[in-house]
């Protein structure tokens, strides 16, 4: 004990005997530190035990590094630390866009086409220019390829793709692609892809290649539409001639029925006229016949007595009187032939 | 703490470190060469799973099993009909000797490297030795029947000899030869891309842009002609029912008068001097009125009772 020694310099240094009865929390002891760190392994390890794979996917389980499971959907074990699991989603479809990205999916879907020009500008079998956008969608159909057969599967697969589409499209002239030849572009593609994604071992199926917009390169546009503009002026052009002639031919047939009829008009008036006239005379004259002196003299003289009376100035001259100077009054006459009454002429 | 607990501990840690250095892993995706003091010893190890080494001694290399992509960058070449275009190739290959691999090449990063050079050379020679048509079309596939309405639509497609395909084949041999003692294969190799290089693009933007004007000026000329015709028809059949028209009013005219005429040279033709001396004085009656002057002769016929009644 401390008062057996003498008191020295070092005397502040406690004893090694005393430390080990240095008063410690009653819970820091050997037996809780240890169960607590028990406790704490038995936790991860339990998380690592088990393992859920979603109803679209299949777990791939890897034992050192070997495949040794393929395990379907639901709630699974596993090796900890041993054992990993890859997923791969085999029921859900995936795609891949060339030529645009759709960034906001919707019920409209808002492309930004600008940026991969790249992707969709390529070469037709009349080494003309068109610009293609498309997509291809597939399914996995066995993970364990999908996974260990080929690195980089999604680069390669696109690569894949361009090639396949520009091979196609590279046998086609410009207006196949852009008119007549599209549905058959999208299954010729997708067979051939389907031939070489075989070929590659990367256990995917292609489910279909859907073309979207397939159009002439932007600079070019504004002259086939010129095209399609210049198809309806011809069209229109003749509809506005034909149109023209309708109008003006059905009218004049119109009115050449109805110079005919008016001259039938005419011809009937004509003949029945001269018809009318003809047997008036031939009565006349029958009755004239049976008696034509007094028959002339009577109808001059009946004539006489309805135009005398019109006359407006009458001079009788004797013949026996000699001559007149033949004087023509022309004042006079301009009289008669306006308001001021008839001034008689030279009288006997 | 007791010392014979801190030397298990010891002990137990080193086993750990050991065991650790003695063993790898080899995944699915990946083969070995297990190298002693920087020499290959042994066959490569292709098997998934925990595998045996000397440990320290012994290093374990890793190589990819699996396939792999070689995607070149674009380069701009010449054809043989000298046009100038962009190619983007990619091949597939896979390292399928990782010893010679290893002693060749090193690592992918050298395998990289010697297939720019290789497959960029192969390229550009298959390209030089071929017109445009070749490495766009594969097939002579004739074009569908687009529905077409002037002769300036019709395009025809140039029939190619060999393709692009084939000329890919070409290209693959090639390659395969080069790569034969280097431990790896080549498998594929295909055109990504092909384009115009912008000047030449330009031009050629030009040329379809000539094209469909000259169609579009096609429809127009024949919108005119067609146009112009028609107006020609509508001109000449006025013409036609016109004159038609008054010729057949003329006829019937003409036969009516001359109907008329007879009718009446028979009637007034039997006594023509009473036909004239009735007419005269009807035209006596219709000429005279208010406004007439007339002077008569005593000696008329008419006066002849003002003189003597007899």
């Amino acid at each position: 004990m401390n008062g057996d020694r003498p008191q020295g310099p070092l005397d502040w240094v406690p004893d090694i005997r005393d430390i080990r009865r240095v008063q410690r929390p009653r819970w820091v002891n050997p037996r809780f530190l240890g169960i607590a760190a028990l406790a704490l392994v038995a936790i991860v390890l339990l998380a690592n035990l088990s393992f859920q794979i979603r109803p679209e996917e299949v777990g791939i389980v890897l034992r050192f590094g070997r495949h040794v499971r393929t395990t379907e959907p639901g709630l699974h074990f596993k090796l900890p630390f041993v054992e990993q699991v890859l997923r791969v989603p085999v029921q859900r479809q995936l795609k891949e866009e060339f030529g645009f990205r759709t960034t906001e999916p919707g019920i409209r879907s808002q492309y930004a086409a600008n940026a991969f020009t790249n992707e969709s500008v390529m070469l037709t079998g009349d080494l003309n220019v068109a610009v293609v956008e498309w997509v291809v969608q597939y399914r996995v159909t066995d993970p364990y390829m999908y996974l260990f057969k080929v690195r980089g599967l999604t680069e390669t697969f696109r690569s894949m793709s361009e090639a396949v589409m520009r091979e196609v499209v590279g046998d086609r002239t410009v207006t196949e692609v852009l008119t007549v030849g599209r549905q058959e572009i999208a299954t010729t593609s997708e067979r051939l892809l389907q031939d070489l994604v075989n070929q590659y071992e990367m256990g995917i199926v292609i489910d279909q290649i859907v073309l979207q917009d397939v159009t002439p390169p932007d600079p070019v546009k504004p002259s086939w539409d010129e095209v399609n503009q210049a198809q309806q002026q011809r069209d229109r052009l003749i509809n506005e001639a034909r149109a023209e002639y309708n109008k003006v031919i059905p009218r004049a047939k119109g009115e050449a029925g109805q110079a005919i009829l008016q001259a039938e008009g005419y011809a009937l008036e004509r003949v029945n006229g001269a018809q009318g006239d003809a047997t008036r005379f031939k009565a006349v004259y029958d009755a004239y016949r049976r008696a034509p002196d007094v028959t002339r003299r009577r109808l001059y003289l009946e004539t006489m007595q309805r135009v005398l009376p019109q006359l407006g100035a009458k001079v009788f001259m004797d013949q026996g009187t000699g001559t007149v100077i033949p004087l023509l009054p022309l004042e006079g006459l301009r009289g008669l032939l306006g308001d001021t009454p008839p001034k008689p002429g030279g009288q006997r | 703490m007791k010392p014979d607990l801190m030397v298990k501990a010891g002990i137990a840690l080193l086993a750990l470190i050991l065991l650790s250095a003695s063993t790898y892993v080899v995944g699915e995706t990946q083969q070995v060469i297990i190298t002693q003091l920087g020499e290959p010893k042994g066959n490569p190890v292709g098997d998934p799973g925990l595998h045996f080494k000397l440990p320290f001694i012994q290093t374990a290399n890793f190589f990819e099993k699996r396939f792999l992509e070689w995607d070149g960058s674009p380069n701009q070449m010449p054809t043989k009909d000298k046009r100038f275009i962009w190619v983007d190739m990619y091949a597939r290959w896979r390292i399928t000797d990782p010893l010679k691999f290893f002693q060749r090449l090193r690592d992918e990063r050298g395998a990289q490297s010697r297939l720019d050079d290789i497959l960029d050379g192969e390229t550009r020679n298959a390209v030089a030795s071929y017109d445009l048509i070749e490495l766009v079309r594969s097939s002579n596939r004739p074009p569908d029947s687009v529905p077409i309405e002037t002769e300036e639509e019709r395009i025809v497609l140039e029939e190619i000899a060999k393709g692009r395909r084939a000329i890919a084949g070409d290209v693959l041999l090639a390659a395969q030869g080069r790569t034969v003692d280097l431990g790896i294969e080549i498998l594929d190799i295909r055109l990504k891309r092909i384009n115009y290089v912008d000047e030449v693009q330009q031009d050629v933007f030009a040329r379809m842009i000539a094209e469909r004007q000259r169609i579009a000026e096609r429809f127009r000329s024949e919108g005119q002609g067609e146009a112009a015709r028609i107006q020609g028809e509508r001109q000449r059949d006025l013409q036609r029912i016109q004159s038609e028209a008054y010729r057949t009013a003329q006829e019937l005219r003409g036969k009516a008068d001359a109907e008329a005429t007879a009718i009446y040279a028979d009637a007034y033709g039997r006594d023509a001097e009473f036909y004239s001396f009735i007419k005269s004085l009807e035209t006596y009656e219709r000429t005279v009125d208010a406004k007439t002057f007339f002077v008569l002769g005593t000696d008329s016929d008419l006066l002849r009772y003002m003189r003597a009644p007899k």
